[in-house]
């Protein structure tokens, strides 16, 4: 089997009474794409934000690039890169700037930092925008850069919240174009969307409701699982059976 | 160290790239000072005034040239016996009227004293009596200094007076500790709990906090700026308030800068505990501006005296941080004290800023949880 970036064992997060995670277990893969996906309010950005150190877990092991994430949470930290919903560059700087910021953060060298950034200028083909404001940007080019600003640092794992939200199918394919890149080096990519189109582009998925991990699997085993067209109708089902009442249907659980 | 200065660099960046930020930080103190020190001033300069002289006589010209040369009044009108007084002040042409009956010499020297009314327009309640007691202080002191020289009256009390602190009773004395407790309020306070919640809004928080920065590097990295530019400011207001209007500092110079740092220091702590609670930028400008603007001008004691209002609004304006700052800036400036006795007001600044640090800390641990 291949190498274990992430390993979540009976993860449970409470906000008082509410269960937010309610008994998570799954493992990621060295250079796997992993969908996270869910309703909004399943549960998916508290574990995230567990997953990246912005939040501790109330009970249950979580190791992410081989550190516990409650004991060693420095080590984790340096070993991940962070992309949040509202993609997170400064729209006051400049695009080096921007990098200069992220590279001081993470402690690149200025050397590094100049050639990296020349190669990341490069391509994404925006040479000639190295000193202009972020805010004057279009949508797509930011979110472009704010991926491979996260990345930037060369981390195990790339976490990427919702990045795609607000673009358009277009500009969304080149950004996951990026995330194949990422991926082809080596780089763990865990990604939480809305849109089902992109979870037919992970590796795996796994599917939350209600703080729980209903299905995980590949999208091609997922659909012939559920004896579903696409990723949209296995997504349905599975919020469909999950909101029946307790009562034992009929047709039993898929 | 190094990462900490790639922060301040870029802290830096969005102060100077961001004009309204620049305008609050270096317009504003300047603006503030300026207005209060020369507009809103409360001094008593060239009032408008008329005169109604029915007896035209050495006395009561004597008395007018020495109204209208103490600088405090212009003529603004000279009224005739008859002429409906009211019309002038309706119409706002005078402040104040003097007004001297028929036969006044006559009637004084015969009888050893006559009256002269002052009519004041008390429509403005401060500016009438201070201009009635400036018309009467100068008419009396006339009297007794050119009437009554050679006349032995029995025995009387003097009343001296000596305006201690203040001797010009100049209200830009008043004014100077004011709008330094309420600039530094406003920079230290509200544009670092801006400054944070703004990061919080655009997401880039969560990437900070994702990184390998200490949530204690991240606070230092946002504030390390605003504590330079207050304390720049603090020293550009008292500068001005030296230089261009003669205030005086008679204490230690550098008490008073240790007690503004110290001061600066409560803001921040301030602005950040008010970032720990505020979502968003708007939020955060207007728990700042109701919250802490208000309450500086209203209670602290900058422009009405604190012991003139009701009991509640006292104890009120006890937990107002500019309150026990400006009592400070006064004793050191104008009366020259030393640490002995603001000391009680000194430790009430630390003892707040370390109750804003940790509640600080304690939300800052919620948020995170």
């Amino acid at each position: 089997m291949k190498e274990k970036v992430i390993e979540v064992r009976n993860l449970i997060k409470k906000f008082g009474s509410f269960v937010a995670n309610d008994n998570l277990n799954f493992d990621v893969y060295k250079g796997e794409i992993f969908g996270f996906l869910g309703a909004n309010g399943a549960g998916k950005t508290t574990a995230m934000k567990i997953l990246c150190g912005l939040s501790s877990p109330t009970s249950g092991q979580v190791k992410v690039a081989g550190f516990d994430i409650h004991k060693e949470t420095e080590k984790v930290k340096r070993n991940i890169g962070y992309m949040s919903q509202k993609f997170s560059l400064y729209e006051d700087l400049t695009i080096a700037e921007n990098i200069r910021f992220y590279s001081g953060i993470y402690g690149i060298k200025p050397a590094e930092r100049k050639e990296k950034m020349e190669r990341l200028l490069k391509n994404l083909d925006i040479e000639s925008a190295r000193d202009s404001l972020i805010g004057s940007l279009p949508l797509g080019w930011k979110q472009k850069l704010a991926f491979s600003v996260a990345i930037f640092h060369d981390p195990k794992i790339v976490f990427l919240d919702e990045p795609t939200g607000g673009v358009d199918p277009i500009t969304r394919r080149k950004f996951w174009d990026l995330i194949y890149e990422a991926s082809d080096q080596g780089i763990t990519v865990f990604v939480t969307t809305h849109y089902m189109d992109e979870a037919e582009y992970c590796n795996r998925v796994s599917i939350m409701n209600e703080g729980r991990i209903e299905a995980l699997d590949t999208p091609e085993n997922l659909k012939n699982q559920y004896s579903a067209k696409d990723m949209d109708e296995v997504f349905l089902k599975i919020a469909r059976n999950v909101e029946a009442p307790p009562k034992p249907s009929p047709k039993g659980r898929a | 160290m190094k990462q900490f200065i790639g922060f301040l660099r870029k802290e830096f960046l969005h102060i100077f790239r961001d004009p309204r930020t620049m305008i609050i930080i270096f317009g504003i103190p300047v603006v503030q000072l300026m207005l209060f020190g020369k507009v809103i001033s409360t001094d008593i300069q060239n009032a408008k005034i008329g005169i109604l002289d029915q007896s035209h006589d050495n006395t009561t010209k004597k008395i007018t040239s020495k109204l209208l040369s103490s600088g405090y009044f212009v003529l603004a009108k000279e009224l005739q016996p008859g002429e409906d007084v009211e019309d002038v002040f309706r119409k706002g042409i005078v402040k104040m009227v003097v007004n001297f009956g028929p036969d006044f010499e006559q009637n004084f020297e015969r009888d050893g004293k006559e009256d002269v009314q002052l009519l004041a327009d008390a429509s403005d309640p401060n500016t009438a009596r201070i201009l009635t007691s400036y018309a009467g202080g100068i008419i009396n002191d006339y009297v007794k200094k050119e009437k009554l020289q050679n006349i032995q009256l029995p025995d009387q009390i003097n009343v001296e007076v000596r305006m201690l602190y203040n001797e010009g009773l100049k209200s830009v004395y008043m004014f100077v500790p004011g709008i330094m407790a309420m600039i530094l309020m406003l920079i230290s306070a509200m544009m670092t709990s801006i400054s944070i919640s703004k990061e919080k809004e655009m997401g880039t928080m969560e990437v900070m906090l994702a990184s390998p920065l200490k949530p204690i590097q991240i606070v230092l990295g946002k504030v390390t700026p605003y504590l330079l530019l207050s304390f720049i400011n603090a020293l550009t207001i008292i500068l001005l308030g030296v230089f261009v209007f003669g205030v005086p500092i008679k204490g230690s110079f550098l008490l008073l800068m240790g007690e503004s740092f110290l001061f600066i220091l409560m803001a921040l702590s301030l602005g950040i505990l008010i970032s720990t609670v505020a979502p968003n930028q708007m939020v955060a400008m207007f728990i700042s501006l109701l919250g802490l603007m208000l309450p500086t001008i209203l209670l602290s004691g900058f422009i009405f005296p604190i012991r003139n209002m009701p009991l509640p609004l006292q104890i009120v304006s006890n937990i107002i941080p500019p309150r026990w700052f400006i009592v400070i800036v006064r004793n050191i400036m104008l009366k020259g004290t030393g640490i002995l006795y603001i000391w009680k007001e000194t430790l009430v600044l630390i003892f707040m800023s370390v109750t804003f640090i940790a509640l600080s800390i304690k939300n800052f641990k919620i948020r995170l949880e």
